[in-house]
């Protein structure tokens, strides 16, 4: 069995939030498998004894000085907003959808 | 300025621009307004620029020209007053960027990222904003939501991806310096299609707040430019610790501009250069192939002891890469969300209008194919059940990628290999095979993957006519150890050509064969 299902397509664009057309889930569908079988051979080396690794280059975590400075004025942080009221970004509703 | 003056001022380099602003031969003024004539006439054949910004690179121009005549430019950077082109992943204030998705269309963002705070320090007007794949996802520019790149050397030719549009400037004399953003080549690739130099440096060696997120642990911006000092003196401006960026090394720019000029004294003894003999063979060009080893001897007669050097692991970084990379873009890009800022297309009728459908029509409306694949294939990697078996297996592949650069950096100070398998090739050849596309940033990605800086100098032109790239990599931190050699290539193959590369581009947007351009 293929490793990208019709049915994974469109479970994973759900999860995605994109609403994919069926003739992009179709071709996704075909392009996704093509590129899992070429990405699966990672498993062949990857064995228990290697350790995983997540920044290539790890520093320790610190925090910047303390220092007070001007943040994004409230105008400036709306500014690329789609829809704005009061000052406040307006969003669609959330709740009475089929989700 | 006369027309042929203007083109003998666009084709110097940039460290000659700014010999001559110091010496008050031309003004940066001058310099902006020779560019913006170049770009108005090029940009028809090539569309490298997303947006010019003409009338603010002016205002930053006349700045700085006011200061230099007050004599306040002491202690600016050696670059100062020279124009640049900025690839459109890198915020600017008060200017468009898009990223080349419709999804960040018409976004004008509200603060600079620290690259371009440095930049506007150093006095250095920006000529606008480049083309590349929508979100650096790509190896073409055809990805982009505007329309592709064409490439100077042969304009039915791509320029290389994703920053296509940076690499496409700086070649058609649109511009003498750029940055560009590489996460597994883009920088690199298009450097290596468009006969510039590009650099991508250590992993956080420079600051990466308000580079717009791809793949955070890969990601990183770099220079792009017509030859190697330009890139180090670009490398030092916008290098060194950003507290705003937490995978920030907390060290200062190593001395690159010295190590370069070093370089070009042409005498590499002492310096061991390791050939991978992982990134050869199958796939790559003939023609690619026969100017990297003719290359490897200008090393060797320079005094270079060249080793060969095995990186078995580097055979899995493609695959790993196509495991790691998606899974950040999927997490990078959850941002998007028609809530805040960009677009926002709300459900048709019949479909609730809930804020959950209105993302989902938003990103269906607002990405492209190759980035909603990418999501896609990201969440599944991510996905219990699978999380293991890919995401777990790629990243401990990162590690054997990174012990192999380690070993190989015991027998070598820097490794060497194509820049990328092939030419430049024509639109549409490889839109419909994702996975041939991939193949072209091959011997790239490695260096993503360990963190360790990597830069592509032009090697010369194919029997097709085009550039080749040549690819160094050096080991984390040391940056330098990678410009002195390139800049000793650099100047071992300008001797043999008579000149450098750019003699054998045709400019035909410069007026070159009519006197009627201005």
């Amino acid at each position: 069995m293929p490793t990208f299902t019709r049915e994974t397509v469109e479970h994973l664009g759900h999860l995605a939030q994109i609403a994919l057309t069926d003739e992009e889930a179709t071709r996704m569908q075909g392009e996704l498998n093509v590129i899992a079988d070429s990405i699966n051979k990672v498993q062949e080396v990857a064995s228990d004894d290697v350790e995983p690794t997540a920044n290539p280059v790890p520093l320790e975590a610190y925090l910047r000085p303390d220092v007070p400075e001007k943040p994004l004025t409230r105008e400036e942080a709306l500014s690329g907003a789609p829809a704005t009221e009061d000052g406040m970004f307006v969003a669609p509703r959330i709740l009475g959808g089929d989700e | 300025m006369s027309a042929a003056n203007e083109n003998e001022l666009v084709k110097l380099n940039a460290a000659q621009m700014a010999e001559k602003i110091r010496n008050k031969e031309v003004s940066s003024r001058e310099l902006v307004d020779a560019e913006l004539d170049v770009i108005n006439a090029a940009e028809p054949e090539l569309h490298a620029f997303l947006h010019v910004s003409a009338d603010e690179a002016r205002a930053q121009a006349d700045e700085f020209d006011k200061k230099n005549a007050a004599g306040e430019t002491e202690g600016l950077p050696e670059l100062a007053g020279v124009p640049i082109a900025i690839k459109d992943m890198i915020v600017t204030k008060g200017i468009p960027t898009t990223a080349a998705s419709k999804i960040l269309e018409g976004w004008v963002p509200p603060y600079d990222a620290t690259v371009i705070k440095k930049l506007k320090a150093a006095g250095m007007p920006l000529l606008g904003k480049t083309n590349l794949d929508e979100f650096a996802q790509g190896s073409s520019t055809e990805h982009s939501a505007f329309g592709p790149t064409h490439n100077p050397w042969d304009t039915e030719r791509v320029p290389g991806g994703s920053g296509g549009g940076s690499a496409s400037a700086v070649a058609a004399f649109e511009a003498p310096l750029a940055l560009g953003t590489d996460t597994g080549g883009s920088i690199r690739q298009p450097g290596s299609l468009t006969g510039t130099v590009g650099v991508k440096p250590t992993y956080g060696g420079v600051s990466r707040f308000g580079a717009i997120a791809m793949a955070s642990s890969l990601d990183q911006i770099g220079p792009v430019s017509r030859n190697v000092l330009d890139s180090a003196l670009l490398q030092e401006v916008i290098g060194g610790h950003d507290v705003r960026d937490s995978t920030s090394i907390p060290m200062d720019v190593p001395p690159i501009a010295k190590a370069a000029r070093e370089g070009y004294k042409r005498d590499l003894k002492g310096v061991r250069v390791g050939l991978v003999k992982q990134l050869s063979g199958d796939g790559y060009q003939p023609g690619v192939e026969a100017r990297f080893n003719e290359a490897v001897k200008l090393l060797q007669d320079m005094g270079a002891e060249v080793v060969e050097v095995d990186c078995p692991h580097f055979d899995y970084a493609l695959a790993a890469y196509y495991i790691i990379m998606p899974s950040e873009v999927s997490s990078n890009l959850a941002r998007y969300d028609g809530m805040r800022y960009g677009l926002r297309v709300m459900p048709p009728e019949g479909v609730p209008q809930t804020a959950a459908n209105m993302m989902a029509y938003t990103r269906e409306a607002g990405f492209g194919d190759e980035v909603k694949r990418r999501i896609i294939l990201g969440i599944y990697a991510l996905s219990a059940g699978y999380y293991d078996a890919w995401y777990g297996s790629a990243q401990k592949v990162r590690t054997l990628i990174i012990d192999d650069f380690n070993k190989a950096f015991e027998k070598a100070d820097v490794l060497v290999a194509p820049t990328s398998p092939t030419t430049a090739f024509k639109f549409g050849e490889k839109m419909n095979d994702p996975l041939t596309m991939y193949m072209s940033d091959v011997a790239t990605i490695p260096a993503n993957m360990a963190g360790t800086p990597a830069m592509s100098i032009p090697a010369g032109l194919s029997d097709d006519g085009l550039p080749v790239g040549f690819q160094f990599m050096a080991p984390q931190k040391h940056d330098e150890q990678m410009y002195k050699p390139a800049a000793a290539l650099e100047a071992a193959l300008e001797e043999q050509w008579g000149g450098p590369i750019w003699q054998s581009l045709k400019t035909p947007w410069l007026g070159d064969n009519a006197n009627a351009a201005k």
